[in-house]
């Protein structure tokens, strides 16, 4: 790792074109891709109809319908960018089969080639299936459909906080790779990781309808800086000042992920014996 | 059957060679379970009820569903991961030995860790059964055991329409994730509540509906008449075409010859 310091090689092209492989090659599945869109466009009507039923009994609700409808869309198209089932096979395939030892021996941090690795896929997934579903979504009639953005600046940030929540979440799952080097059988810590993100997220039902304790605390973690910050900030559920706060809080746990999973990862790295063979 | 026996216990026995990763497993299942119910609750304590059922009603519902729907995936799970069996030769194999088909295909695979999600249902149905403030009279635990074999016929049915889809094409077929996940996930409040049209898909093209909404409706008291308590019956019908469509899709089978 020291040498190619003194090599000065291109660092952040480097990255760049490990985003460019990944995003080209799962750019590959184009009919899983509108399989997928089909699937995505009946949840999110059958969700924007379930949530209409509520609306017709009557009560106080955190957000208008409308806006329900437009953050159960928003979920729908970047479901791919935040989902929280996908974990890269491959990279669970390095690490019990030892070929991890060649990933070391690059000229590039591990940690980072990983990283970019994840957030490509999920965003070549997300590129094939969002602009379908936010144009079918769009062209629904009114309480039903999206709605445009609450303001310029609501659409500005929103697609700030997209990447800020795509790093968090990105950072969130690479805990969960490192914990593989700790055990053979990575699938239970997989399915815990996956219920505490589909849950906490917002994915299940959006964060707004959580009981009010719940949803501060929720807020305040770094699973409020993931899916629900844009969302809410498209449907103009925060705003204001609120907004600012959020966004910072995002930042902070972006860096704070990176950093204690970087701490991490070389701690187990410098446990890690490669059976050779 | 009895070789079917022989297979489970196969089955068991191989599951317990494994035995911390088959309860992280189950562990997670529960969670990830208990997470989608807990969305319920926070619905229903909320706005107490919805298109008039109320939070024990819905429970009952839920755990119905996810009951059939556990028991479905447990014992055709052989179904749900067809492609694989069709890509590797396994189905070739299977083929040329002297027993049904189907009967194969289901005792090839039993994945007993998904049985997770029952365990939890089954929690729910612990509550849900004496809060309802129904009159367990036999016909209406009837109903009930009626809701959960049909719930098991129709997501069986729906396993093995995909298996058979695998025969023309294995590209695509995620969508049918719409009814069978979908059915599971939706199916948690009655399918009434998502208006008329949807009432009317689910019950006559892909019936979810035939042992959900209507036989709940006879179990809450909203209806005396005994076709409703009976509608699960109808909705097992639904087999006929799945293993139809199944038998069509074999006619047209080619091996990859690996």
């Amino acid at each position: 790792m020291k040498s190619s310091n003194t090599r000065k090689p291109p660092r952040l092209r480097a990255y760049l074109s490990i985003f460019r492989i990944r995003f080209l090659g799962s750019l590959q599945y184009r009919i899983a891709a509108y399989a997928g869109i089909v699937t995505q466009f009946a949840w999110g009507g059958m969700t924007v109809l379930l949530f209409g039923a509520f609306y017709r009994g009557g009560g106080r609700f955190p957000m208008e319908y409308p806006q329900l409808s437009s953050y159960i869309w928003l979920q729908q198209a970047f479901l791919a960018l935040f989902m929280s089932w996908f974990f890269d096979p491959e990279i669970f395939e390095l690490i019990t089969s030892g070929n991890i030892a060649y990933e070391l021996a690059r000229p590039a941090d591990i940690y980072f080639i990983w990283f970019t690795k994840n957030a490509a896929i999920r965003c070549s997934k997300a590129a094939l299936r969002c602009l379908p579903i936010l144009a079918a979504s769009l062209l629904l009639p009114k309480p039903y459909g999206l709605s445009l953005p609450a303001s310029p600046l609501a659409f500005i940030m929103f697609c700030v906080t997209m990447a800020l929540a795509l790093g968090v979440i990105v950072a969130f799952s690479m805990f969960v790779y490192i914990a593989a080097f700790y055990t053979i059988s990575s699938l239970g810590l997989r399915m815990l990781a996956l219920a505490l993100l589909d849950f906490f997220t917002g994915a299940l039902i959006p964060l707004p309808f959580f009981p009010e304790w719940l949803r501060t605390a929720v807020e305040l973690s770094p699973f409020g800086a993931m899916q629900n910050l844009p969302l809410c900030i498209w449907c103009g559920h925060i705003a204001g000042a609120e907004m600012w706060k959020s966004f910072g809080l995002g930042v902070f746990w972006l860096v704070a992920l990176v950093t204690a999973g970087k701490l991490w990862m070389a701690r187990a790295l410098r446990r890690v014996t490669i059976q050779g063979g | 059957m009895k070789l079917y026996l022989r297979y489970l216990s196969i089955h068991l026995r191989s599951l317990m060679q494994y035995k911390t990763s088959f309860f992280m497993t189950l562990l997670g299942q529960i969670i990830l379970s208990f997470g989608g119910y807990l969305t319920i609750v926070f619905m229903m304590v909320r706005y107490h009820e919805v298109e008039g059922f109320n939070f024990s009603e819905v429970s009952l519902c839920y755990a119905a569903v996810l009951i059939a729907f556990s028991l479905a995936e447990c014992f055709f799970r052989g179904f749900d991961t067809f492609p694989t069996m069709l890509a590797n030769g396994e189905f070739d194999r299977i083929m040329v030995r002297p027993r049904g088909l189907i009967f194969q295909v289901l005792a090839q695979k039993i994945e007993f860790s998904r049985l997770g999600r029952l365990i939890q249902a089954s929690c729910v149905f612990a509550w849900a059964i004496p809060a309802s403030g129904i009159a367990w009279s036999w016909d209406k635990i009837l109903t009930l055991a009626l809701m959960i074999a049909g719930g098991v016929a129709v997501f069986a049915g729906l396993f093995i329409i995909y298996a058979a889809l695998c025969f023309f094409t294995v590209d695509g077929l995620e969508f049918i994730n719409v009814f069978t996940d979908g059915g599971r996930e939706f199916g948690r409040y009655p399918f009434s509540i998502y208006g008329d049209g949807i009432l009317r898909l689910l019950t006559f093209v892909v019936p979810l509906a035939m042992f959900q909404y209507y036989p709940l409706l006879y179990l809450t008291g909203r209806t005396d008449s005994t076709l409703y308590m009976l509608t699960p019956l109808l909705g097992s019908l639904f087999l006929v075409p799945c293993l139809l469509f199944w038998r069509f899709g074999l006619r047209h089978y080619k091996s990859v010859g690996s």
